[in-house]
């Protein structure tokens, strides 16, 4: 073994560029499938500026399929990387990265934003998650001190602020009568359809910062499954390293939430799943939850967008409608 | 030669309620120093504060001739281990893993390991007879492999101060001896001193260099283990009737409980004795 290239970095690689393979692949495949037909070919050649398809497959490409197969892949990143650091910070196989009530917060910012009748971009955006870093804060207060340590007080915490918003979120729809009705439902559903690159670029600003942050901290996630006495002993300052995390994950989430709906399922299954085929090891299974994660966003997009006849469905329904079965699957499958 | 530990008048709490009080020692480098004393008598907290895990109230605590604050957790990572009594039992790493873990304190933000820190970890599994067991993974372990793997976890982590929070508790007589045997080569052959918290007093009597009886956060006795296991100190500790005498084994204490009826019977005889 040589000093300079140790036997985890090779892992690392080999496993980034194996999931980077599926990650391109799919993206093409998202960016040339859609209710308008497949037409491969031509995208392809179109994308690598070969030859011109015709103007209408163009715009099809560029303006539409383009920015929502990017928004898919940041959104698939950062909502499995997500429930990755929430599940190892809360030391709970439960733990997602909407566990601590951001979603529903940024749902609150989001409905009121539909009624107030602003623009869906950036105006229920900014809402949205205006919503969730509220939540954030309220939650960061209500722990703060020595007690953010016990990490049973920040998730208990963290789930009654989610089921206080849930119920608020309810109180909101129930008084609400015309079709900005369906706007809120739809918004809820988790959606990728409004995708515009202005948008991606800055939720690609939010999402990339935090995720080669929360990278830098990879073996330090390591030491935390030890529990904190012993990771102490070991020269990680656990009160620093859980702020941290917690923050620079919550940020990139919210930026998620706000950008399309709460997706669901994503921050739970992908590093589930991810774990049981490459290991306990976050400095792993960090890039494995970015890559893999859009990887499945994007595929379920796919599906959102051509399994209906007419229109389509959001995609937070099927990552959720396929996620639950495979991880039951996979669950019965490694025990 | 600086003491590696050295502590004056801890006081420490749990709220208002006081756990250690006026509790002071020096350990000396390449000592096997253990603590011994009934529950609730802090032998715990002191370990844990030692580790920088807990804070003290008041007092002053150097370890290796430098005041606790002004050490880094990472530095103080450098000089001082700690083997816990519980350790999380679903850990998903393999033992070489675990193990090699332990140079994290040294090695950069990633933990990419250099050629001098594998043959660390598997010197530290060889010295603790863990080899065997290298690519098994830490939930398919009895208790005594773990507790072994957690030594030779610390072993790896090349401090100089190796502390142990009843590292014998759960363990039966033949692993006792192998876990104390262990430390006594540890100190004997890397130098390295050792701090253990114990509530087995014989195991304390015959490996220790020197104890520390505590009872309610104050130390009732610290001394060798002859000085500090008399009858007259431990049943003033223990509250409870005990049998000091010398071990068949050699120039050691021997403490056997005695239980009620025996009590009974000696107190029956005395009596029928005084009997005319």
């Amino acid at each position: 073994m040589k000093n300079n290239n140790p036997r985890i970095l090779k892992r690392i690689w080999i496993i980034s560029a194996l999931l980077l393979v599926v990650l391109i692949i799919t993206m093409a495949l998202g960016i040339s499938v859609g209710s308008t037909g497949s037409n491969i070919k031509e995208t392809l050649f179109s994308l690598m500026g070969l030859e011109k398809a015709d103007p209408m497959l163009e715009t099809i490409i560029w303006r539409i399929r383009l920015p929502r197969v990017f928004l898919a892949t940041l959104v698939g990143a950062a909502l499995s990387l997500g429930g990755l650091v929430f599940q190892a910070l809360l030391r709970n196989p439960l733990a997602e990265p909407y566990i601590l009530g951001i979603s529903s917060g940024s749902g609150i910012g989001a409905i009121m934003g539909i009624l107030t009748g602003l623009s869906p971009f950036p105006g229920v955006s900014l809402a949205a998650f205006t919503g969730s870093i509220a939540t954030l804060l309220l939650l960061l207060f209500m722990t703060s001190g020595k007690t953010l340590l016990k990490k049973n007080i920040l998730l208990l915490s963290g789930v009654m602020v989610n089921a206080f918003c849930a119920a608020f979120i309810m109180f909101l729809i129930s008084i609400t009568q015309d079709d900005r009705l369906h706007n809120i439902i739809f918004w809820l559903m988790g959606d990728l359809s409004m995708a515009d690159l202005q948008q991606v670029w800055l939720l690609a600003a939010v999402v990339v910062p935090c995720a080669v942050l929360i990278f830098s901290l990879s073996n330090t996630m390591n030491l935390f499954l030890m529990g904190k006495e012993l990771a102490q002993t070991m020269g990680v300052n656990i009160k620093v390293i859980t702020a941290t995390l917690l923050v620079a994950t919550s940020i990139m989430v919210s930026a998620t939430v706000a950008a399309c709906g709460p997706i669901g399922f994503v921050g739970l299954v992908i590093p589930h799943l991810l774990r049981l085929v490459v290991g306990p090891d976050h400095r792993v299974l960090v890039p494995a939850c970015l890559l893999g994660g859009s990887s499945y966003v994007v595929l379920c997009d796919i599906l959102a967008r051509t399994l209906p006849e007419q229109g389509e469905m959001p995609a937070g329904v099927i990552t959720a409608m396929i996620g639950a079965p495979l991880f039951i699957i996979l669950l019965k499958k490694s025990s | 030669m600086k003491p590696s530990i050295q502590a004056t008048s801890i006081h420490a709490a749990y709220g208002t309620i006081p756990v250690l009080q006026d509790v002071s020692f020096s350990i000396h480098k390449g000592e096997f120093f253990i603590v011994i004393g009934p529950n609730g008598s802090g032998k715990t907290t002191l370990l844990k504060i030692l580790s920088a895990i807990t804070p003290f109230k008041s007092g002053t605590l150097e370890i290796a001739g430098t005041p606790m604050g002004k050490y880094s957790r990472r530095s103080l990572a450098r000089i001082m281990a700690l083997v816990p009594q519980t350790v999380p039992e679903d850990l998903p790493f393999t033992v070489r893993e675990l193990i090699l873990m332990a140079r994290a304190p040294r090695m950069g933000l990633l933990g990419l390991e250099r050629e001098q820190d594998i043959r660390l970890a598997e010197e530290a599994m060889a010295f603790t007879g863990v080899e065997p067991l290298a690519e098994r993974k830490m939930d398919q372990l009895s208790g005594g492999e773990r507790q072994r793997v957690f030594i030779a976890r610390a072993i790896c982590q090349e401090p100089q101060i190796i502390l142990l929070d009843e590292p014998t508790a759960a363990l039966d007589l033949a692993h006792q001896v192998r876990v104390m045997d262990l430390m006594e080569k540890l100190r004997e052959e890397k130098g390295l001193t050792v701090v253990m918290v114990s509530h087995d007093i014989n195991l304390a009597a015959m490996y220790g260099n020197r104890l520390m009886l505590l009872k309610k956060g104050r130390i009732v006795k610290m001394g060798l283990p002859a000085e500090v296991l008399t009858f007259k100190t431990l049943e003033e500790a223990y509250e409870c009737p005990l049998l000091v005498d010398e071990s068949p084994l050699g120039n050691f204490q021997r403490v056997t409980l005695v239980p009620r009826k025996f009590i009974d019977e000696r107190l029956q005889s005395m009596t029928t004795q005084k009997k005319p």
